[in-house]
Formats: C-alpha cells, sequence, structure tokens
C-alpha cells in the first residue's frame, strides 16, 4: 500500500491532499466535515479585515453539457471577524492534530498589520501561514492580494516583514497573471519563503448574456473581471508549477493548485514537482467526498507502478520538460489508422486537410473499405488526427526509423549534426477538387 | 369510459437530454446518416446548431431539403434509414437519437410558429398540383417559394395524405400533421379540398404545369368468400377513422384478426389493443422471418402483447351477417377456423384504378407513392422538392 504521508515545509499531513483556501474552507463545519471525510489539509479562507461581498459572485463557462469546465468568481477574502476564524483554526487543530491546518493572510502592505496579523495566527497553532498575493479581484484595487504579488519588490519585502516575527512555515500564494511567474517565486525566496503555492486564479470575464449584455456573474446589471480556476485552468497551472520547479533559484517546495479534480490531474502535479496539492472548484462542485478517488486513485496508481512514497514521484517528469531548441529534430513520426477499428465519421480527414497538412486522402464510401488512409509522404506526424479520433487507439502516432543520430535545433544552428531527409510534400500539398 | 393510451411512444427530449445528446454526435464528414436519408438532409449542421443553441438555424437545415421534416422526426423507419447508418453503431454504441433530435428542433419552430421560409416574387406562372399529401404539398412549397401560383386539389376533406390521415396514432397525431401542412398552406397555396380530379385536360388547358401526387388506392382485396360481411374493414379506413375521431368512436372487436405483416398491419394490431381488444392477433401466411414489416415495429406488436398466428393462409371468412371466424390453412394442409368479431385487412395497397397519368407530356410530373408503389413521407417529400426544382426549371425556361 503507497504511503502517502506528506511532510510538506515541515508541514506534516495524512496525505497530500489539501482544501484550497476559498469558500470550501470558511469554517470549522466545513473543515471538520472535510478532515472526517479524508482531507489532508486545509488552507483556511483568507483572513484579513472582514470585507462586504456582493451577492452574484461566480460564473462558470460549461462546455457542451458539461458543467462548469470553467469557473470565476468575484467573492473577496473571508467576511467574518478575524478573531472568530483564528478561534475555529485553533479548534480545529485541536480536534485534528494530525492534520494539516494553513491560515491563509492578507493584510494592508504595512509591517505592523503583517506582524500583528501573524502573531495572532501562530497563536491558533496552526502549522502554517499562506501569504494571499494572489487574488485578483477586489483587493488588488485595495492595493492588496495580486497587486502585490505582480511586483517582485513588493512580494519580497511582505515575505521579509512576516518572516521577522513566523516561527511556522510561510508558503506565498503566487499569482499567474504576471508576464514570467520565476521572478516573482524568486522574489519571495529572496524574501525568506518557506516554500510556494501556486496558481491563484487567473483574471477574467466568463461570460456575457447577450440577452442584457450583462457580464456574468451579474450584480445589478454589471460586473468585474474575477479569477478564473476549475478544470480548464489545469494546463496553465502545470506548466507554471513546472517553470517554476525547474528554476535552479527557486529550490522551497512547491503547493500545486489549478484545476485539479482527479488523482490523474493531481499526480500530473506531482510529477511536475509539486509537493503537496490543493483542491477547490472540483469541492465547490461535487463536495468534499471526492477526496476518496484522490486517495484511493493515486495509491492504486502508485502501487500498480511499486511507487512506494509521494517522493518516488515527485518532479519525474521534470527533466523531461525542457526548451523547445533542445528536442530532436530528427524524430520522425507517422500516423498510422487501424482500419478495423475505424467507424468512417471521417473527422481525421477533415482535421487534417483543413486544419493541418493535408496528410489524409478520402476513399469513395460505397466501396465497403476503408474510407481515409494516410499519405505518408505529406504526413508530419503532429498529432492532429489521432486527437480528433474518436475511437480510442484506432489512429496511433508510429516512430519512423532512421540512420540519423538526434540532433536539435540549437546543435543544427550551430551547424552540428545532420538533418534526416523529410518529404517536399510537407511544403507543397496543395487543394484540389479531386482530394 | 376506458382510458386509451395513445401517448407518444417516443416522447420528446427535455432541453437538457438534447443538449446532451447532440454533444455525442461527432459532426462526421460527408456523414452517413445524410447519405441515408433520402432527403440527405445535413444531419450533423442541424444536431451541431442544436448544441450552440441555434434552434431556428437548426429547424431550417432540417425543412429546407425536406418540408415535411416534422411528421418524419416522427413517422420515419430511422432505425433503416440516418440511426441505422449513424458510425457510433460500429463502435457498437446506441446511434445518435436523430429522429428526436429533429423533433426538438422543428418543434420549437411549429410551436412558435415561426416562419423560416417566403413566397417568391410572383412569376405569373400557375401549376396545379393533385394531390395534397406529402409529395403535392412539398412540391407545392418550393413552388411558391420560387414565386409560382399554386393551386392544390384534394378529394379528401382534410390536407397532408397519409401524414394527416395514415401515420399511427402514437407516432404522429393528425393535429400535428395538420399544424406541419398548415405551415406550407401559409406561403400562400390554394387549396381545393374535397376536389375529386376525374382527368388532367382542363388542368392542362388552365395551368403551366401539372404535379400529380395522388397516392395509392385503396387496400387490395382477400379475394376470399365473406369480405363483405360486417366487422370486416380494411386497415386504412381503420387507421383514418381512429386519427379523426374521438377514440370512443371507432369499433373495435374483443377478438381481432389483422391479416397481413408489413407496418400498416403492425399499427393496425398495435392500435386495435390499444383501442381495447382483449385479443389482437396477426395473421400471415408466411413464417416469422418472412414478415415484411420492420423489426422494431414487430417489436412493438410484441411489446403491446398483440399475438401473432404464422402460416396461416385465409380461405373463407365465416359469419352470419356478421364476422365470426376466419378460416385459415395451415402448413399442414389443415382446416382451422380461428374465432372473431373483427377483421382488419392490410395486405397493402392497389394503385389507383380511376386515374390515369398521361404519359410523354412535358409539363406533367408525377412524384409519391403514386409514382413510386409506395414508400415513407420522407421518399415522398423527396419527390416533391425535386420535381418542384424540375417545375421551376422548365417554367423558367419558357419565361425567359
Amino acid at each position: 500500500m503507497a504511503d502517502l504521508r506528506t511532510d510538506f515545509a515541515g508541514i506534516k499531513s495524512p496525505n497530500p491532499f489539501w482544501l484550497a483556501s476559498g469558500p470550501p474552507t470558511n469554517t470549522y463545519g466545513q473543515v471538520a466535515k472535510a478532515f472526517d471525510q479524508g482531507w489532508g489539509g486545509a488552507v483556511w479562507k483568507t483572513i484579513g479585515e472582514p470585507i462586504i461581498n456582493v451577492f452574484s459572485r461566480y460564473g462558470a463557462v460549461d462546455l457542451g453539457p458539461t458543467r462548469m469546465m470553467g469557473f470565476n468568481n468575484i467573492e473577496l477574502i473571508s467576511d467574518r471577524p478575524i478573531a472568530d476564524n483564528l478561534k475555529e483554526i485553533a479548534e480545529v487543530k485541536r480536534n485534528y492534530p494530525k492534520h494539516a491546518i494553513i491560515a491563509s493572510l492578507m493584510v494592508e502592505s504595512k509591517r505592523a498589520a503583517w506582524h500583528e496579523m501573524v502573531k495572532q495566527t501562530e497563536d491558533t497553532g496552526a502549522d502554517g501561514i499562506e501569504l494571499n498575493f494572489g487574488c485578483p479581484h477586489g483587493m488588488s484595487e485595495r492595493g492588496m492580494g495580486s497587486a502585490v504579488g505582480q511586483v517582485p519588490d513588493y512580494t519580497c519585502q511582505i515575505v521579509e516583514w512576516v518572516k521577522e516575527v513566523a516561527t511556522i512555515p510561510v508558503i506565498v500564494k503566487l499569482t499567474p497573471n504576471v508576464t514570467d511567474i520565476t521572478y516573482i517565486a524568486r522574489a519571495a525566496v529572496q524574501g525568506g519563503a518557506d516554500a510556494l503555492s501556486l496558481i491563484n486564479t487567473i483574471n477574467s470575464i466568463v461570460a456575457v448574456d447577450l440577452e442584457t449584455f450583462e457580464p456574468q456573474p451579474s450584480v445589478r446589471g454589471k460586473s468585474s473581471h474575477g479569477g478564473y480556476c476549475g478544470p480548464a485552468v489545469k494546463p496553465i497551472a502545470l506548466h507554471l508549477v513546472s517553470a517554476v520547479a525547474k528554476d535552479p533559484q527557486v529550490t522551497i517546495p512547491i503547493s500545486g493548485i489549478g484545476g485539479i479534480g482527479s488523482w490523474r490531474d493531481a499526480t500530473e502535479f506531482i510529477a511536475l514537482g509539486a509537493g503537496s496539492l490543493q483542491v477547490c472548484t472540483a469541492v465547490m462542485h461535487y463536495g468534499f467526498r471526492i477526496v476518496e478517488d484522490l486517495i484511493d486513485g493515486l495509491s492504486n496508481w502508485m502501487d500498480e507502478r511499486g511507487h512506494r512514497t509521494l517522493a518516488d514521484v515527485r518532479g519525474r517528469a521534470l527533466p523531461r520538460v525542457t526548451k523547445w531548441e533542445e528536442l530532436d529534430l530528427n524524430y520522425h513520426l507517422l500516423a498510422h489508422i487501424d482500419q478495423d477499428k475505424c467507424i468512417k465519421c471521417e473527422l481525421c480527414w477533415t482535421a487534417c486537410e483543413d486544419g493541418a497538412h493535408q496528410a489524409i486522402r478520402r476513399l469513395p464510401r460505397d466501396n465497403g473499405g476503408p474510407v481515409v488512409e494516410i499519405i505518408e509522404e505529406a504526413c508530419v506526424g503532429c498529432n492532429l488526427c489521432a486527437l480528433v479520433c474518436p475511437v480510442q487507439d484506432c489512429i496511433t502516432m508510429e516512430p519512423v526509423p532512421n540512420d540519423f543520430a538526434p540532433v536539435t535545433w540549437k546543435e543544427y544552428a550551430a551547424g552540428k549534426g545532420k538533418l534526416a531527409p523529410r518529404s517536399e510534400q510537407f511544403h507543397t500539398a496543395t487543394w484540389s477538387k479531386s482530394r | 369510459m376506458a382510458d386509451f393510451d395513445f401517448a407518444d411512444i417516443a416522447p420528446p427530449l427535455t432541453p437538457d437530454y438534447a443538449l446532451l445528446e447532440a454533444n455525442k454526435c461527432l459532426f462526421c464528414h460527408d456523414a452517413p446518416c445524410t447519405l441515408a436519408c433520402p432527403t440527405h438532409i445535413d444531419v450533423p449542421a442541424f444536431i451541431k446548431k442544436i448544441a450552440t443553441g441555434n434552434l431556428r438555424g437548426s429547424a431550417r437545415v432540417i425543412l429546407e431539403p425536406n418540408p415535411f421534416g416534422h411528421s418524419c422526426a416522427r413517422a420515419c423507419p430511422v432505425e433503416v434509414l440516418c440511426e441505422g447508418a449513424c458510425v457510433l453503431n460500429d463502435r457498437d454504441e446506441q446511434p445518435i437519437k436523430i429522429a428526436l433530435l429533429q423533433r426538438h428542433a422543428t418543434d420549437y419552430v411549429l410551436e412558435r410558429k415561426l416562419k423560416l421560409f417566403q413566397a417568391g416574387k410572383p412569376t405569373g406562372k400557375k401549376v396545379a398540383i393533385v394531390g395534397a399529401g406529402p409529395a403535392g404539398l412539398s412540391c407545392a412549397r418550393d413552388l411558391r417559394r420560387a414565386g409560382h401560383a399554386v393551386t392544390v386539389f384534394e378529394a379528401k376533406p382534410l390536407p397532408g395524405g397519409l401524414s394527416t390521415y395514415g401515420i399511427a396514432e402514437y407516432k404522429l397525431k393528425a393535429d400535428v400533421a395538420l399544424a406541419e401542412v398548415q405551415d406550407i398552406l401559409d406561403l400562400g397555396v390554394e387549396l381545393k379540398l374535397g376536389v375529386m380530379i376525374e382527368s388532367l385536360g382542363p388542368l392542362l388547358e388552365e395551368y403551366d404545369a401539372v404535379f400529380v401526387g395522388v397516392g395509392l388506392g385503396r387496400t387490395k382485396s382477400l379475394g376470399i368468400p365473406g369480405e363483405e360481411l360486417e366487422g370486416v374493414v380494411d386497415a386504412l379506413t381503420f387507421i383514418e377513422h381512429l386519427k379523426t375521431h374521438p377514440y370512443h368512436e371507432t369499433r373495435v372487436g374483443k377478438r381481432v384478426l389483422v391479416i397481413g405483416a408489413g407496418n400498416t398491419a403492425i399499427d393496425a394490431v398495435t392500435q386495435a389493443k390499444r383501442l381495447g381488444a382483449e385479443e389482437s392477433t396477426i395473421v400471415y401466411r408466411r413464417g416469422e422471418d418472412d414478415m415484411p414489416c420492420y423489426d422494431y415495429e414487430y417489436e412493438l406488436a410484441k411489446r403491446d402483447g398483440c399475438a401473432f398466428r404464422f402460416h396461416a393462409l385465409p380461405k373463407r371468412i365465416v359469419g352470419n351477417g356478421r364476422v365470426e371466424g376466419l378460416e385459415v390453412e395451415t402448413s399442414d394442409k389443415k382446416c382451422e377456423t380461428i374465432p372473431c368479431d373483427m377483421i382488419i385487412v392490410a395486405i397493402g395497397q392497389g394503385p389507383r384504378g380511376e386515374f390515369v397519368v398521361p404519359q410523354g407530356n412535358p409539363r406533367v410530373f408525377v412524384g409519391g407513392d403514386c409514382a413510386n408503389g409506395g414508400a415513407e413521407i420522407v421518399n415522398a417529400a423527396a419527390e416533391g422538392v425535386a420535381v418542384a426544382r424540375r417545375i421551376h426549371e422548365l417554367l423558367g425556361r419558357s419565361h425567359g
């Protein structure tokens, strides 16, 4: 049985699955219920001077019949008194000593204010502090959240203030709404952060009501940009986690956040360097119960492959993330269609013909045989046909061996190595009615 | 009074279900469903429009090539047409519910009385159409869109032909069929009901072209003694009466025999059962595998609790004034009398003997059942639309 116990910058939890700071971690009752159902940790809904929220706070993007493929919010930090939040954090820690409980904090950018907030938080017995430098909406207009996290100097400065008094690990939560997240990550490291968490939400307008022209979520006919999250943002988060994890100047642990809904998502984050995982939108959609399969799925996957601990998996995909210029130009692929599996929808043909390299030939439907075939000399091995094919393993990308040694663009541009020959048709395919 | 169950056997999709189903469609290129449709409706296109919430556009994609797209959504044998051709069958899955999606889109425009088509600028040309069935009215619609004046002559008191009179009640009700017909008439089609055209001569003098879509004639007779007995009816008359009267006004026996095993026979045997027959039985001279009805129609009859007597050749209807039984010859050449109090004859329609279409006249066109020997609404619609194009070409030429 895989050992999922997690030690993240000194914060221990029975498994790597934490609730991210947000609506699911607003109260004692929610967090206690989540721990009872198996969550390993929770980052409390961000605490600060209580705010006043608007009614109507969330918007979503559906994909066909699938609800909430993307999700956004214009909700601010906790609207509950600081004292109430701290009292409940203390109570959770007392009743669930083995679980990780982390306080997310956001106060105005004054040294004294941060000192006071950190000290009060430490009195609760919380295992760690997360600095919310990421919320892109509302609070940023008041000089907090992403207004801090978008400026390396501010990030570094406030982390320093916090570290002046903090005795428990300090996690800095990063915003993706920057040109290069590694600059912010380095600033946090420079300020003395013990760990990073990313990504916070992405600036967004999720929808416009076409009857009324109201952007969503609508507050008496108007809206404001909100933080985007949910399954849609996972690829962005995976990239940013890997970028920070690969940065040689960032040597502290990373908590992965962004669109995690399944153990598969979670495992991808771990493979790209995440030491713990934070989940919010999926819980807002399906409830705390999803943790059961997060744990079960990850454990089974690890058991089947002989991984005993999370350390066996963590960062395993990172060496495979490289610059484009380090990819092998002599690795050639050819699409292969398994005609026995083909259901003759011709989606591969349409996609290749209009959207790629005109490397699939149509055959008459009435001949009873195949209706599509690969034009091998025109195929550039781009994957598009395999991606659109609705039948599993019907179109596969097969390596085409050649006698040429691998050569990267970096080498080739420097005059080293030889390119394996490529078909003239790569560039010369032309449209004709007869195709 | 007994409750009759003639609710739709294929109830409409909810909006959520329609969205789910529409998104299952793969959006095939050169789609087999489209190729399988006699009117070649661009099925993936109309389904994609349902997925994007463009129901008006979806209905237009359906109704443009098929003026009876609404009836066809309910009456088409989709299992052997579009849905039978769906590539998902090859993935060992249920095909897309094309008929129900088609209904979803066409119901939307019919319920809101949205007008998708307009009459064209008047050309001054006049076309007579004989028969207000799916073929004639499909032809009429497209001729009106082209701007030609159209007069439709119909012998029956209601337009729509078999779409109104001949589809089993649990598939398509007459008022729905008539609403679809009205949509076509609203383009400015002149309709003359209760008019039996005996000869085309006078029409050819008054009109620039004539389309004949008179359908088939009466149900064929069995040619055995006793057919004149009270309680012996033909299937079309039986179904027509059911569809144009309150249910309790259509007489049905306690023990009903339906002679024949085609799709109309299935309609008759199931409707008789649903009208209250204690026993409703198909009597067929050949075996189960020889039945000309579609497999799923056979399933419908079995599900309704209908019975089947195979290898029973009708020899004589017995009775004293009223039918009391059917004498049949069984496969081992023995005679047996099956007791009954009603016999419905469903062995197919003959051609219209009384109506001879003049051959070789370039201004005379035919379409629908009277031309193809009897097929589905969708075939009649396809032919009506095709003929409209030919007539338009003819009139356009003489116009210029």
